[in-house]
């Protein structure tokens, strides 16, 4: 294998261990908007960008996709500690939470009934 | 540099405590074996011990686990081990079938927490704008108007990025950007600073505005009135667009300023800017939009279409509320008498510190929006889309404002014979609003509906739907869902829906007099 090869396989491999990354750490957003922007955000940019071949603009983007997972990885830790109730369209139609986990933090608003 | 230095402490530090023991060893010559064992062991005891980089530190991972546990002991509880109140039994009992009948037991598990669909009255704070405010809440804490240190040097150059990253969004120079408490503020500030200023020389007392504008333009004109100006509130067409040859004939010679806003708050409607632009500057008035709703959102050009003041708030564009700005053109310059005097900032058209976290945030968010503007407008045409066609496949229902010219992401449609304000209470579980924010705490239909012609019922019955960057197409399933359940579930109801039924024109009904 020549270097070349060698070293875009390696921006491949890198590419893809950054897209996982970047999917496990929006899956831990507390907040349903958040964490589903997150998901869909990083799926849709890998899916624009999965034709660039410059191996520059590639770096580039890897660049700034490390950064986001950075700025990811402060922000879901902070909503953890803040979690709310959940929405009414989460956890199935019924937004009912299966099992016997029973671990969401509640906080009672007021002035919604 | 410190580390070095560290371990060359460490380093003597070991050295002196080996010192004695084989000095002493050396002095004696030959010693007694037992003598040898004790030193050797006296040399691996050591009276400092050892120092490690991890030793001093909090592993975040388990700090944060064990807080979250304390916090779900706080507050997230197991129905077992509840008793509910008045009775002797526990919760887990009371969640048992016959519990949804006594309409004791509060279930436990369920998500309860309404679905946001109000994103023109605020929007929620993006994640990576709090990220990169947080540095200015915890430590960056220096006032940016502070030239003699560092604290102030360091803030003051994150606000001038801010201002550029502003100023970039709506094409203007970082100079021409004046940073306000919100929309409000620079909406008060354009209107009655022009005003005021021109007005001095009592040759230009007249003011133009609509009649869709927000309240606090509205009310601003309001105060001018009572100065003694001359205001006109032109109407507009039923689509919600204002009338160019109408606005060309209101404009006199003594004209100082014209108001209308870009995206209306409760109909979307999008005006043509660039030809009211164009207008204006040939008629040497200034222009003054309200785009608190389309920075961020629409693209927009101040140079292009001529504006001489634009207000811009931050909690609409996912930034942080309690900060906004006023873009005043520096070329033609537009003179201002300003409404806060003080220390001088901001050009001294608006004294008073600046919040560099807010500012901050601010600026992240304008550069965030001008980033995303094709992805998110994209998306959010696509959900309009997806509501507005499930909306509309309802019977009687009307969409409000101009179908061409709207901002996908504010939907305001009319559900005939059935009252809005009903279908909001019916609606608990998803927050929406029949009209802006300001007016949502009295029932009186919208001043904004009346003015394009509506009928008192047909603005009684509108809501209206605000998508944004954070919506999700389930969200949108679930709102079509409820909303086609209890439109239905309300008209039936209504006896006006029966006659309507039978074919009966309400029109033709004559109530009987009480």
């Amino acid at each position: 294998m020549s270097l070349v090869q060698s070293a875009k396989g390696d921006t491949a491999q890198q590419a893809r261990s950054l897209y996982r990354q970047l999917l496990r750490q929006g899956g831990q957003f507390a907040a349903y908007n958040f964490r589903e922007y997150a998901k869909r955000r990083a799926r849709d940019a890998f899916r624009e960008h999965k034709d660039v071949q410059d191996e520059r603009e590639i770096q580039k983007l890897i660049q700034k996709g490390l950064k986001e997972l950075q700025s990811m990885k402060r922000q879901t830790v902070i909503s953890q500690f803040y979690q709310l109730d959940r929405l009414v369209v989460e956890g199935g139609s019924s937004g009912k939470q299966t099992g016997r986990r029973n671990d969401l933090v509640r906080q009672n608003d007021t002035g919604l009934d | 540099m410190s580390n070095l230095a560290v371990a060359s402490l460490r380093h003597t530090s070991r050295l002196c405590l080996k010192q004695p023991v084989s000095s002493a060893a050396l002095l004696r010559g030959p010693a007694p074996k037992l003598a040898a064992v004790a030193g050797q062991k006296i040399s691996t005891r050591g009276y400092v011990s050892e120092t490690k980089p991890d030793n001093a530190q909090v592993n975040i991972d388990t700090a944060i686990r064990a807080d979250q546990k304390a916090f779900i002991q706080q507050a997230g509880k197991m129905p077992e081990g509840q008793k509910v109140p008045g009775t002797s039994m526990n919760a887990d009992v009371m969640m048992s079938p016959m519990a949804g009948v006594l309409k004791q037991a509060t279930v436990m598990d369920e998500g309860q927490r309404p679905i946001y669909l109000d994103m023109q009255a605020t929007t929620p704070l993006d994640p990576r704008v709090l990220d990169a405010m947080l540095p200015y809440y915890s430590g960056l804490y220096g006032n940016p108007h502070s030239r003699t240190h560092a604290y102030g040097w360091e803030t003051d150059r994150a606000t001038e990025e801010a201002r550029q990253h502003v100023a970039s969004l709506i094409g203007a120079d970082p100079k021409e950007i004046v940073f306000t408490s919100g929309a409000t503020e620079s909406n008060n500030m354009s209107v009655k600073g022009v005003a005021r200023f021109f007005g001095r020389s009592g040759k230009k007392k007249h003011v133009i505005t609509s009649q869709t504008e927000h309240k606090c333009v509205l009310d601003s004109c309001r105060h001018l009135q009572d100065e003694g100006f001359d205001v006109t509130y032109l109407p507009v067409k039923s689509s919600g667009l204002i009338d160019m040859a109408e606005l060309e004939a209101a404009i006199r010679p003594e004209t100082a300023l014209v108001s209308i806003m870009s995206v209306n708050n409760e109909i979307g409607v999008i005006q043509p800017l660039e030809e009211i632009g164009k207008l204006c500057r040939s008629k040497k008035v200034f222009f003054h939009t309200d785009a608190a709703q389309a920075v961020g959102k629409i693209p927009l050009d101040v140079d292009k279409m001529n504006i001489d003041l634009m207000s811009i708030s931050s909690h609409k564009i996912y930034g942080p509320k309690g900060i906004g700005a006023c873009y005043v053109r520096r070329r033609p310059r537009v003179r201002i008498d300003p409404i806060i005097s003080g220390g001088g900032q901001e050009r001294g058209l608006r004294s008073g510190t600046l919040a560099p976290a807010l500012v901050v945030g601010f600026g992240e968010a304008c550069r965030i929006a001008k980033e995303e503007m094709p992805y998110d407008s994209q998306r959010i045409k696509k959900l309009s889309d997806r509501l507005l066609k499930g909306l509309l496949a309802l019977e009687h229902t009307t969409q409000n404002g101009d179908l061409n010219h709207f901002y996908p992401g504010c939907v305001n449609v009319s559900f005939a014979y059935v009252e809005g304000e009903s279908l909001l209470m019916a609606l608990k579980d998803i927050a929406l609003s029949s009209g802006s924010a300001c007016t949502s705490a009295s029932l009186e239909p919208s001043y904004v509906l009346r003015a394009l012609g509506s009928s008192d019922e047909s603005a009684h019955s509108s809501i209206r739907f605000g998508i944004g960057r954070f919506t999700t197409e389930s969200e949108i399933d679930y709102v079509l869902k409820a909303v086609q359940e209890r439109v239905t579930f309300l008209r039936e109801l209504s006896p006006l829906w029966e006659l309507v039924q039978e074919g009966i024109a309400l029109d033709s009904i004559e109530w009987s007099q009480h």
